[in-house]
């Protein structure tokens, strides 16, 4: 019988949920890398076994962990225990950590600095995966969005990085800002038809795209708006909080802003607001139904000051019209007292038949919908605050 | 042999109990008993240093013999008592917090 892996990211360690089809009970394991903040975790398509995982910590830095086991054992790329911890010609390994932007004249294009809160330049400094996106064909390839925001390839397993430089020497890099959370690369979406095109998204710079497998990319911000800037047109410098797509629509994107909820009908070329009838359009994660294109997921959120559910409802919101027309769907969900926030990278779905949906909360509460959002139960109710959910549908 | 103690968190990256004991060749200063560390334990590589500049993380703290070495030149002598294996070079995770 077919199941589902829920991959867990929280502020201290990672938590895989498993159950079958019905997905009524779970197994719950974890923590795996207690006490350390768990930005990301994301299995292969290409290998439902292979998960990678972004591990940080103010002290220590940044790691990260790979599972060929489909979470059972972890090892840092490179160094598994017991193993070897040279290379043949006598190099110590442990350059999975290592994030170094690249400054070379050819590709970098020497860009140290970028705005700060201030409005002064500051370089750019490296502080964290955010997210980690594996290639949708080979499971030892796999993306990295860090802070400072840039992008960084691996395609050895996670071993080594290197960064796709093209993204911060285009052109808008010195406009770039830091978001409230950071400065950060916290989206990637790879076209599943056409292999050269990849979607990136940077708070508080806006949404990116590429066409050549992430070599050179461009801005696709046109017809957002963003009152917080000093030009709310302008063509970078928006708070893009997450975008979407549909893997049979990959042309059409759907878009959480700091404020506003957008769509693309043209791979980002333009946009048009899709907020309709939200209580409010401000939230952080956005996705949509494994078999509706035109079905859409959000969670509202009060404001950028007050970020919790309006009224104290945690309410998902569907459209089912691709935006404009929303339908709050509350049958699970407290609907009284809750002050809790759902992340951007906290919101994933499932691919069986019946869409499963699945959310994370900064109370520890990770909830899923087994039926498209009609209804949601509570998987655990007490984990750390949950940074990210992804799920893995497992044959 | 040099005597380190790590932190829970970089004893568990490192697959250890405990402290840690180092041959150290040459002088033993910081530098050369973080690259023995390291050369021994190479998933600690970037968690207490800098991959590329090689400085000290801003919240890891060196002590040794009650005296906060974190300031020292890297190549500065560590003092006798570490080098002659009685007292442990201790690497801290400042607290932070509360």
């Amino acid at each position: 019988m077919s199941g589902v892996r829920v991959l867990v990211g929280t502020r201290k360690g990672a938590f895989v949920l498993t159950s079958d089809g019905k997905r009524e009970l779970w197994d719950v394991s974890g923590p795996h890398f207690a006490g350390w903040e768990i930005y990301h975790l994301k299995g292969s398509p290409a290998d439902p076994n292979r998960l990678y995982a972004s591990q940080t910590s103010g002290w220590f830095g940044q790691i990260i962990q790979r599972s060929d086991d489909g979470g059972k054992t972890w090892h840092q790329p490179g160094t598994p225990p017991g193993e070897p911890t040279t290379t043949p010609d006598g190099m110590p390994k442990g350059e999975s950590n290592k994030f170094v932007y690249d400054a070379s004249p050819e590709t970098g294009k020497p860009l140290t600095k970028h705005q700060w809160y201030d409005g002064k330049l500051r370089p750019w400094e490296f502080k964290r995966v955010w997210h980690l996106e594996p290639s949708l064909t080979d499971p030892d390839t796999v993306y990295a969005g860090v802070e400072d925001a840039a992008l960084f390839r691996s395609t050895d397993g996670g071993q080594t990085w290197r960064e796709l430089s093209g993204l911060r020497g285009h052109g808008t890099g010195p406009d770039w800002q830091p978001g409230a959370g950071g400065m950060c690369l916290h989206t990637i979406l790879l076209d599943p038809s056409d292999p050269g095109r990849i979607y990136i998204a940077i708070s508080a710079a806006g949404a990116f795209r590429s066409d050549d497998a992430g070599q050179t990319w461009q801005p696709i911000n046109r017809g957002l708006k963003s009152q917080y800037i000093p030009d709310p047109n302008a063509q970078v410098g928006h708070c893009v909080h997450r975008i979407a797509m549909h893997r049979s629509r990959p042309g059409v994107l759907f878009m959480q802003k700091h404020w506003d909820v957008m769509r693309s009908d043209d791979a980002g070329e333009s946009w048009q607001e899709v907020s309709g009838n939200l209580p409010t359009d401000f939230g952080f994660s956005i996705d949509v139904h494994a078999h509706e294109p035109d079905t859409v997921y959000v969670v509202p959120i009060k404001s950028d000051s007050e970020h919790y559910p309006p009224e104290g409802k945690l309410r998902v919101y569907r459209s089912r019209t691709g935006g404009n027309e929303w339908e709050a769907l509350t049958k699970g969900l407290p609907q009284r007292n809750c002050y809790v926030n759902v992340l951007r990278d906290a919101m994933a779905v499932d691919s069986l038949d019946s869409c499963g949906v699945y959310f994370g909360t900064t109370g520890g509460q990770v909830y899923a919908s087994a039926d498209a959002g009609d209804t949601w139960a509570p998987i655990v109710r007490d984990l750390p605050a949950v940074l990210s959910v992804e799920v893995q549908t497992l044959p | 042999m040099i005597r380190v103690m790590l932190p829970a968190h970089l004893r568990a990256l490192a697959h250890v109990d405990g402290e840690v004991t180092l041959d150290v060749e040459g002088e033993a200063t910081q530098r050369s008993v973080l690259d023995a560390l390291e050369a021994r334990y190479p998933m600690l590589r970037g968690t207490i240093r800098d991959h590329v500049t090689q400085q000290r993380r801003p919240f890891v703290r060196f002590f040794a013999c009650e005296q906060d070495l974190s300031h020292e030149q890297p190549d500065a002598p560590l003092p006798d008592a570490v080098v002659m294996g009685t007292e442990p070079f201790f690497i801290i995770g400042a607290i932070a917090g509360g």
